[in-house]
Order: structure tokens, then C-alpha cells, then sequence
């Protein structure tokens, strides 16, 4: 992470006793209210009480109150640094109750057994889950697609790279090419499932069967064959983030100085080695950049292939998040999909540091 | 050597030939993508327009091969016979409408508010939480880029139906602003990487208080990474459908919800389809044309360094 400019400041804060006793009694008063009312909120869930409290909505409320509290009290306890810490505060606190509560209580949940339809509460049931997850070969073959989806990503990155290419050079109508190449980008998942993938490839009518037809196919389908099934997933969602890859492979080429390419050519560089030489490894950070941000996109993968094939047939398309999805679609149980589900971050975050590792071994190599 | 005055020696007019043969092939390149990004659009946009035959026989140019009827707008009530009239239909769609606009504009506002924060303390002041420094407060925020929205999913449903926000706006506007945020904070801390400290320094000794300073100073200058961090996460959260399609049923259901729940029922009854699918592509449509610049001054920030 690079760092730019600090601004450098010397603050004269005269905080008081009093000041600095305000602002504790208004931290640990909001707190105290806030521990009440989680306190509250659980006892009145268990039914002791004959108060009616159907949700911990008040909870909710305490935290904000507690999160507000907080922010003012920096004010008042540190003064002027008090007031540059109010700017990272507000962003932490609301990722904080946004992510690693609910990832603690995913952690919980992911092992029990709660079927959210059924009456019943949840269940802790030990690692059932776990052992249901090492015999299910539909999550099995669901990673393995996505370890194919993944390296599809190659492919995409040299298309990318050439339409990035000749966008760089000397072309008339460029703003022309770059709004018609960003708009893929722009639509919706769930509409493209529907425009690409349930009518242009639909097989009696559709306008791309009619053209596999002319071509010579005889009978095209694009999801009845595993293989084929796959295939035209990837297609579709390398169709929707080409531009996204381009768009920033673009951007590297152009800060790439001119002089660089015309000195190779002075040296006698012909267009290939030119590039090969010169320009690839330029591009090598912009590059990696754009497909770290990609393989974090395409784990996320899961709006066309729910819409379009839900998984099948037998599996071939499904990706993890789809397969979870469905998961609990049919069964309503919120433990085993949150097992899959962790297991599944702890798999990419593993790939992803090992991933990024790797590259800057490589970028940077010691000797 | 002496200097070359005719260009028609045979090698000359070799590189001509070739130089025009690079050119066709640059813009056949160019034309065969604009084609496969357009066309999908095209498609949608004039199969609303189509009947049944023209849909079985594959008729593709309005007026041409077929004559435009407002048959798939009728389905949505929003056809010129129908728009002054009452229509459940109709009724219904705008409700989708409104709920993927106004939760997609609240989700992106939040963000940038909350991001566009952070990022400018984390460009600007050293802090201290802890053991945690400013580059790992930054890699904190930045690697929620990697939770893949699965993981956050289910317990998110289970929080919420205690919490008794399913099927509310507010709870997915939430849950959208968590999405989008490490990505506002990557463009604008890039954005303020690129301002000058000293435009603060001389506010400051001007009398200025750094949240004056800022909110009147700084902030203005950051517009365009501002607006390109919005616009960014507009798209990403109006065509958000995991969470939407999981959270909500009756009340806050959005359009992608929608139109993936009329995929299944609606057959070969294409038009109707693709009308309501043109409308959940067309404000995107809009902004990208209007906008482009925006869009892709945000993708490119943190490309290049």
C-alpha cells in the first residue's frame, strides 16, 4: 500500500479534567445503555418476561446511539486529533457491524443445524456439517468449475489485452469504440441471462442458433452437452467483464510514454519483439492488477448461471455461490450453507495471499 | 545516403499497401466487437417491439422485416394506449422501479460519504488503533473486496429476520453500501493521493478547521473521482441481484429480481420480456453514454500508480 503526502500539524489541545470526564461518562454511559439493551433484548427472546419484543431492533438502535457516542466523544477527549480520527471512525464502525459481527456469527451458525422454515430453533449439531460437506460431491465438482471459470480469466486477460491494443493506436471515432466496447459492463446480470442466454441462444429461434445452424451445426444446444454448457457460461460473463479488464489495461498503455516504443524502434525492435519486450513487461503491474481485481469478480460469480441454467445439467455449470444459493433454496438450512460458504473464503483467501505471494516473489525477486 | 523524394519505388509501395491492409484489419476488429457488444441490445430492444410470427420466423430490422407493434409495452402497461389508464401491471413495475432506484442511489450516496471519509483520512493522517497502522486500517477496508457476498449471505438473512429488516429497503441499502465501499475508498484515496498537501497547509493557516478545510477545499477539487466512484457503484448496485433475490419478497423486491422471476414463466412470450428488460438496461444505457468519462476515469484509478 503506497502512502502519499502526510499532512503534518501541530496542535495545541488544552483538554481539562472536567472535558476529559465528560467524555468518558459519554462512552461508557452509551455503552452500559447498549449492553442493557442487548441484555434486555436477549431475555425478553427467551420469554421469561411477559413483554412482547418480537425482534432486536432496540439493540440495533443502542449500537447506533453507542457508534454516535463514540464519534462525539473523540471530540471532546482528544480535541483537534480527536477530530482527524472522526474521519476513519464512522467507515470502521459501520464495517465492523457489517462484517466481522456477522462473520462471528457465521462461524456459529455454520455449525448447527437450522432449518429456517421449520418451527424449531437452531440446532448445534458439532461437525455434521462438515462431514456432510466431505461427502457431497456437488460442492466438490462446483469448486473444481470454479478453478475452470478461474483460469477462463486467461483467456479473457489476451482479448482484453489486444482490443486495449488497438485502442491505443492511431483510430478514428475513438469515443465511439470505447462507449459501444463499455457497454457489456453496464447491464444487468439477470437481463443479459435473459437477452443472451435464454433467447439469442434459444434453440429453435434464437439468433445465434440460426446462425451455428448456417453455419453448419445442425442441431445447436449450448447447455444440453457439460462441456459445451460450461463453455457458453464463461462466454457470456467474459462478454460482461471484457470491457472491464480493457478499460484498465487501456489506461496502463496510456501512461506508458511514447518515447519508450520509439526508442525500441530506433533500436530496430520490429512491432512484435516491440511489444514482447517493451510493452508487455511495462504492462506487467497494470496487468496483474487487473486480473487480481477479475479473479475477485468472477468468485462472486453466480447471477447468470442461477438465471440461466441453475447449475445443470448435473452440475456441469454450477458455481459456488450458485450451488449454495440453490442449496438453500431447497432446503431452507442456513448451517450447512454457511459451512460451505466459510470453507469457501477460507479456500480463496488461501489461493489469493498464496496468488499474490507468488507474484511479488516474482516481481520482486531476491537474490 | 541521399534524401528519398519519390515514394513509388516498389518496396515503397509495398509498406503503403501493407500500412492500408493494417488499417482494414484494425477496423474490421474494431466493428466485429462493436457488433458482439451491440447486438445483444439491439436484439432486446426491437424483439419488444415484435409479435409471435416475427419472433418464429427470426425477423430481425424493424420496418423492414417487420412491422413494430407495442404489444410487449402493452404487457407492461407502458405502451401509448395504455399509460393513461390504470394498470395493476404497471403499478407493479414502478414499484420495482423506484425500489432498485431508490436503494441503488442511497447504497452509492452512503458509500461515497462514508468512503470518501475514510479514504481522506488514511491519505492524510497517521493513526493509530492499536496495533493496526494506516496500511493496515487501508488493507482492512480494502480486502472486504475478496469476502465473496456468499459468505455474508445467509447469516445476513438469519441477522435480518431478527433484526426484522427482511424486505426492507433500508436493510439491503446496508448491505449494498458494504459491497460497494471498498471500492469507493480505492478510487478516492487514489484521488486524494494526487491533491497536494499544501492546499491544506495554507487553509490551515488561514484559519481554516481541517474538516472546513476539507469539506470547501478539498472536496471540490476531488469531484470528478467523486462522481466517478458514485457512478460506479450505481452500476454495481442496480444490478445487484444475489442479496435482493436472498432479502427480499413482497416489499423491497427490486427489478433484476423481477425481471429473473418472469424468465421462467413467460415461454416464448418474448416480447414481453424484452420489454422489461430494456427497462432494466436502459438507465444504465443512459449514464454510460453521458458518463463514460466518469466510469472509466474510476477503473482506471489504482491501475496506474
Amino acid at each position: 500500500m503506497s502512502q502519499g503526502d502526510l499532512l503534518h500539524v501541530v496542535t495545541g489541545d488544552d483538554i481539562g479534567e472536567r472535558r476529559r470526564f465528560i467524555g468518558k461518562v459519554l462512552i461508557w454511559g452509551s455503552f452500559a445503555l447498549m449492553a442493557m439493551a442487548f441484555a434486555w433484548c436477549a431475555i425478553a427472546q427467551t420469554g421469561y418476561l411477559a413483554v412482547e419484543l418480537s425482534s432486536w431492533r432496540l439493540a440495533l438502535y443502542a449500537y447506533l446511539l453507542w457508534a454516535t457516542c463514540l464519534c462525539i466523544a473523540q471530540v471532546v477527549l482528544h480535541g483537534e486529533q480527536g477530530k482527524r480520527t472522526l474521519f476513519v471512525l464512522p467507515a470502521t464502525l459501520f464495517v465492523v457491524a457489517m462484517v466481522i459481527f456477522p462473520l462471528i456469527f457465521a462461524l456459529t451458525l455454520a455449525f448447527s443445524n437450522w432449518n429456517l422454515s421449520a418451527f424449531e430453533g437452531p440446532r448445534f449439531n458439532g461437525l455434521d456439517n462438515v462431514r456432510q460437506m466431505w461427502t457431497d460431491p456437488f460442492y466438490w465438482n462446483a469448486l473444481k468449475n470454479m478453478v475452470y471459470y478461474t483460469l477462463a480469466i486467461l483467456v479473457e486477460y489476451s482479448i482484453a489485452f489486444g482490443l486495449a491494443l488497438i485502442q491505443a493506436t492511431q483510430i478514428r471515432a475513438r469515443r465511439f469504440f470505447r462507449v459501444a466496447f463499455l457497454m457489456p459492463l453496464m447491464l444487468s446480470p439477470v437481463a443479459v441471462s435473459w437477452m443472451v442466454g435464454k433467447s439469442m441462444l434459444e434453440i429453435r429461434f434464437g439468433p445465434i442458433s440460426q446462425l451455428a445452424r448456417w453455419l453448419g451445426w445442425d442441431r445447436p444446444s449450448f447447455f444440453g452437452d457439460p462441456e459445451i454448457a460450461r463453455l457458453t457460461i464463461m462466454i457470456m460473463d467474459a462478454w460482461t467483464f471484457i470491457p472491464f479488464m480493457m478499460i484498465m489495461l487501456l489506461a496502463g498503455l496510456q501512461a506508458i510514454p511514447r518515447e519508450v516504443q520509439e526508442a525500441a524502434r530506433v533500436d530496430g525492435a520490429s512491432g512484435w519483439r516491440g511489444f514482447w519486450e517493451v510493452t508487455f513487461p511495462l504492462m506487467l503491474p497494470v496487468s496483474l492488477t487487473a486480473i487480481l481485481i477479475r479473479i475477485i469478480f468472477k468468485l462472486k460469480l453466480a447471477d447468470i448461471i442461477i438465471n440461466v441454467t441453475s447449475g445443470g445439467p448435473g452440475g456441469a455449470t454450477d458455481s459456488v455461490t450458485s450451488f449454495i444459493f440453490r442449496e438453500y433454496r431447497d432446503r431452507s438450512n442456513v448451517g450447512y450453507g454457511t459451512l460451505l460458504a466459510i470453507v469457501y473464503l477460507a479456500l480463496i483467501v488461501i489461493a489469493i495471499t498464496a496468488f499474490m505471494k507468488a507474484v511479488d516473489r516474482w516481481m520482486n525477486p531476491k537474490y | 545516403m541521399t534524401e528519398q523524394i519519390f515514394h513509388d519505388h516498389s518496396s515503397d509501395l509495398a509498406y503503403r499497401a501493407r500500412w492500408y491492409a493494417g488499417r482494414v484489419a484494425v477496423y474490421g476488429i474494431l466493428l466485429v466487437w462493436t457488433v458482439v457488444c451491440l447486438f445483444p441490445i439491439y436484439w432486446t430492444v426491437t424483439t419488444s417491439f415484435k409479435l409471435a410470427p416475427n419472433v418464429m420466423q427470426g425477423h430481425m430490422i424493424p420496418f423492414v422485416d417487420f412491422w413494430p407493434a407495442w404489444k410487449g409495452w402493452d404487457s407492461l402497461g407502458l405502451s401509448p394506449r395504455l399509460i393513461g389508464q390504470e394498470s395493476t401491471v404497471r403499478e407493479e413495475f414502478v414499484k420495482r422501479f423506484a425500489n432498485s432506484a431508490i436503494t441503488s442511489v442511497s447504497a452509492s450516496a452512503l458509500a461515497v460519504v462514508l468512503g470518501s471519509l475514510a479514504a481522506y483520512g488514511l491519505s492524510r493522517f497517521q493513526y493509530r488503533f492499536g496495533f493496526m497502522r494506516n496500511p493496515d486500517i487501508s488493507f482492512f477496508f480494502l480486502s472486504q473486496l475478496i469476502l465473496p457476498p456468499v459468505v455474508l449471505a445467509l447469516p445476513f438473512l438469519v441477522l435480518y429476520r431478527s433484526l426484522d429488516l427482511l424486505d426492507t429497503r433500508i436493510g439491503l441499502i446496508l448491505l449494498y453500501t458494504l459491497t460497494v465501499l471498498p471500492i469507493v475508498i480505492w478510487i478516492m484515496r487514489d484521488q486524494f493521493q494526487s491533491i497536494p498537501v499544501e492546499l491544506e497547509e495554507a487553509a490551515l493557516v488561514d484559519g481554516l478547521s481541517i474538516w472546513k478545510a476539507f469539506l470547501t477545499i478539498v472536496m471540490p477539487i476531488a469531484l470528478p473521482g467523486t462522481v466517478a466512484a458514485f457512478i460506479l457503484s450505481l452500476v454495481l448496485t442496480w444490478n445487484e441481484y444475489f442479496f435482493a433475490a436472498l432479502l427480499t419478497s413482497t416489499n423491497a423486491k427490486t427489478l433484476p429480481v423481477m425481471v429473473a422471476s418472469q424468465t421462467g414463466s413467460q415461454g416464448i412470450n418474448w416480447w414481453a420480456m424484452a420489454a422489461l428488460s430494456t427497462t432494466a438496461i436502459v438507465p444504465l444505457i443512459i449514464i454510460g453514454v453521458a458518463l463514460e468519462r466518469f466510469i472509466i476515469k474510476g477503473m482506471a484509478a489504482g491501475a496506474v500508480k
